[in-house]
């Protein structure tokens, strides 16, 4: 073959960098991020499972509910605790760091939320 | 069988006769149950049910107190984060002041009271009974609630601004620019935002939305809560034969903005 001399060294460095990050990274578990929770609540709308694959169902049932229907803005748990059906007032009074909540996660998954474009985060008076 | 014309046009005549009495269409006209034009009529055919949002607003007493309109203005914008982009182009608007004649176009009236004017009149969305935004909308992000209010979802809203083309009223406002941004002098748009309300994004339309949040908490809207020491605005159910609103609907004679569109707007102006 002509020129194989260069050729195979080359393709063998092009598949080489190609799949860097794939052996680079072979066998090292990748560590999900630790959430910072609340301290002063221990309990969610809903159980810790659900809320954490499909907080994103609840929150658009939510603003469909609450917008289209006139459906009530304020919700109760199992236990009695009352809570606002909104993010903005309801999700993030307990979850005000979004930094150590919301984004790490998110960073995490390569999911980008556009809630934030409108949404109001918490100040840091709010903190 | 032979059949001859004198037989057919028999023959046609009795079926004929037939279908037309059976005719449940017929009927329905006879009954006046069809209405012309697929104009649905407010109020008057169509049965009273649920509650109907409404408001009434006396221009007189704005005329009385010229500061009035400019402090239900800054309330309205101030609680729903409303930017001022500060150029009449990008103008958003929820609640605003145009002159009687734009307000009350020529197109009902041949000639109007010269006191009238250029005079300002507080307008809003209309909340009409027969929205033309909301068939226009193709996404369903405008859309009509139970009780009257016309809201919008500004999730959905893609921004094609049909909606804007439908409205008689120019009750919309479309963001040109990003509403939490800065002019060039470094100041936000949105004066102080209001962290009980979102804000908007670049490329959706907005709107008024009778206050839907405080109407939720038991409150009036912002507005008629600014001008309720006047006695300028009055809100209320419109089918509640006992609420204010349809008192002072009984006792003022009141117009609403072009009629002729059978759009049945939920706003009632005193003049």
């Amino acid at each position: 073959m002509y020129g194989s001399g260069r050729i195979i060294p080359a393709l063998i460095i092009f598949v080489g960098l190609m799949t860097f990050p794939i052996w680079y990274n072979a066998g090292k578990a990748q560590q999900p991020p630790v959430l910072v929770l609340p301290t002063e609540h221990t309990e969610c709308v809903r159980d810790a499972q659900y809320m954490r694959e499909s907080h994103m169902v609840l929150l658009h049932e939510w603003r469909d509910d609450i917008l289209r229907k006139s459906g009530p803005r304020s919700g109760v748990t199992a236990s009695g605790m009352q809570y606002q059906r909104s993010l903005q007032q309801g999700c993030m009074s307990c979850h005000y760091d979004k930094k150590n909540f919301c984004d790490q996660c998110h960073d995490y998954t390569a999911v980008v939320p556009d809630c934030w474009a409108c949404h109001l985060e918490p100040t840091k008076e709010a903190i | 069988m032979k059949k001859d014309r004198r037989d057919f046009l028999k023959l046609a005549g009795c079926a004929a006769v037939a279908g037309v009495g059976s005719s449940t269409a017929f009927h329905s006209l006879l009954r006046g149950e069809a209405e012309a034009a697929g104009l649905r009529r407010a109020g008057t055919k169509k049965e009273k049910t649920g509650v109907r949002l409404g408001m009434v607003i006396d221009i007189q007493k704005f005329l009385d107190d010229q500061d009035l309109a400019r402090r239900c203005i800054r309330v309205c914008h101030q609680i729903h984060n409303v930017p001022e982009f500060g150029n009449p182009k990008d103008e958003i608007k929820w609640l605003w002041t145009d002159r009687f004649e734009h307000v009350f176009v020529k197109d009902t009236h041949y000639r109007q009271a010269q006191h009238l004017q250029g005079m300002p009149v507080l307008t809003l969305c209309n909340h009409c009974d027969n929205p033309p935004c909301v068939r226009a909308c193709p996404t369903k992000a405008t859309f009509k609630k139970a009780d009257g209010i016309v809201g919008m979802d500004y999730h959905r809203c893609i921004g094609c601004r049909f909606c804007m083309a439908a409205c008689p009223y120019g009750a919309r406002s479309f963001n040109w620019r990003d509403p939490r941004g800065m002019d060039e002098h470094g100041r936000s748009f949105i004066r102080e935002l209001n962290p009980d309300y979102p804000a908007r994004t670049m490329g959706v339309v907005e709107k008024c939305n009778f206050c839907s949040k405080r109407l939720a908490q038991g409150k009036l809207p912002a507005c008629v809560e600014e001008a309720a020491g006047a006695e300028a605005m009055f809100f209320g159910d419109l089918n509640d034969p006992n609420s204010e609103v349809s008192r002072v609907l009984r006792e003022k004679f009141t117009i609403q903005r072009r009629p002729s569109l059978g759009t049945y707007p939920s706003v009632f102006y005193i003049i």
